[in-house]
């Protein structure tokens, strides 16, 4: 049974009408073309289909969007157009930190959520704060860096 | 296909609980994965969106009690100044900061699995829940409610409205689970322990296992067995302690671990627990 739903993504209100019990993950590509968000394992234990929802990080694949009315969604569309969006992806490629790019933009939701979280986030934290987040290219180091790199840049 | 409802209320939640079978859609981060169907979630029966509303949100204070609201997430435990420290451990070691932010108290309550991380220290803590319908409300302890796994005590028409947790003084504590990894790893066995003396006696004593039965384990004829007890009396004890729990810890085989291991390092982990705390005098 469609339902109108109503969010505001990336800053712009959006109206859909949709099943309730839609997945987040599945509306946002499918129907926004916010194709940012991918799916791994479908069960919130990869990350990689990471989003904002009012500034807390969340698996898209575990929300019906009947649950998100009124509430705030951002997606890397959005975050990459913003000041620290853009910090974090310099110090995503000046540290190495994207191989095959499928975690790339979850870890930069998780990045971002970082920075909005902590000033100085310290390694131990960075790693807490990424643990949902899954890469199996880097060994996470590289990542690791990079957010720390995005949050030095940002001090200044 | 299920249809979802939205109550505005409590009472509009409760009116509706009364009228249908509905499945109560707290955080979602279990039902999504367990109804995950081919074309999107696929559940049994209609759903009710609950961790939109105020009242099931509230962690508070209440004399002796704290009360921590069913639709609190795991994240504002762990972040709650009065939440008592065994259990913002447990919880802060759940899954990943992603599934903290969206999973519940009650969610984690009512799914009644044995590898709920967060209900051994409500075991422990002597917490009891308050269960809500149109009829009126009732409370019920840990150990009553939960009757094996994914069965619960929960009636069609209630709601899990809160949990209550006595905010007792302890001065040992231990909770410490075994998985595979860090993160995003369902638990194969974990202990959680407290415990309170005083001029080198056990005033009160509480130990619980988690995954290691259908239901958690705590066994209270044994606790009442080392309460009164000196810490000196205790270490002596410690095999014939390790002999009385191995005979209530009965695991299983499954997916995550086999029942010797799970057994083993559960007797393992009580035995680092009583070592650390009561192998000197205090």
């Amino acid at each position: 049974m469609k339902q109108k739903i109503n969010f505001t993504l990336n800053g712009k209100s959006v109206s859909v009408e949709t099943d309730p019990l839609k997945r987040l993950i599945d509306l946002l590509r499918d129907d926004l073309s916010m194709i940012s968000v991918k799916e791994g394992c479908g069960e919130g234990e990869c990350g990689a289909c990471s989003v904002l929802l009012n500034n807390e990080i969340v698996n898209s694949c575990l929300i019906p969007v009947g649950t998100i009315i009124g509430a705030s969604i951002e997606t890397v569309e959005g975050i990459r157009e913003s000041e620290s969006g853009k910090r974090i992806i310099d110090a995503f490629a000046v540290e190495g930190a994207v191989q095959c790019g499928y975690c790339t933009p979850g870890m930069m939701v998780g990045a971002e959520w970082i920075l909005r979280k902590y000033d100085k986030p310290t390694p131990d934290e960075i790693r807490v704060a990424l643990s949902g987040n899954l890469c199996r290219c880097t060994g996470y180091d590289m990542i690791i860096n990079a957010v720390e790199t995005a949050a030095k840049r940002g001090l200044k | 296909m299920s249809v979802s409802y939205r109550p505005e209320s409590l009472d509009e939640l409760l009116s509706l609980m009364s009228e249908k079978d509905l499945i109560p859609f707290a955080g979602g981060t279990d039902l999504m994965v367990q109804n995950a169907g081919v074309d999107g979630p696929d559940f049994s029966k209609d759903v009710v969106f609950l961790a939109h509303l105020k009242e099931l949100k509230e962690i508070k204070r209440e004399g002796n009690n704290l009360i921590i609201g069913s639709a609190a997430t795991l994240s504002d435990i762990e972040n709650h100044d009065d939440v008592p420290e065994l259990l913002k451990k447990a919880v802060s070691e759940i899954a990943a900061p992603a599934l903290r932010n969206r999973g519940t108290m009650g969610g984690n309550i009512c799914n009644a699995s044995p590898a709920g991380d967060s209900i051994p220290p409500l075991y422990v803590l002597d917490a009891s829940f308050r269960l809500l319908s149109c009829k009126g409300e009732r409370v019920l302890k840990a150990e009553g409610f939960f009757k094996g796994p994914g069965k619960t005590d929960r009636q069609k028409d209630e709601i899990l409205k809160d949990v209550i947790v006595p905010l007792k003084e302890w001065n040992i504590r231990k909770y410490r689970k075994v998985g595979t990894r860090a993160a995003n790893a369902l638990t194969k066995c974990s202990i959680t322990a407290a415990a309170k003396t005083k001029n080198g006696i056990i005033d009160d004593l509480s130990i619980a296992f988690g995954a290691v039965g259908p239901v958690i384990i705590r066994d209270k004829n044994i606790e009442n067995k080392l309460i009164g007890l000196s810490v000196h009396d205790v270490k002596g004890k410690i095999d014939s302690i390790i002999s009385d729990y191995s005979t209530v810890i009965v695991p299983i085989d499954d997916q995550r671990s086999t029942a010797v291991y799970r057994k083993k390092v559960c007797l393992n982990l009580l035995r680092e627990f009583l070592k650390e705390h009561f192998s000197r005098e205090m």
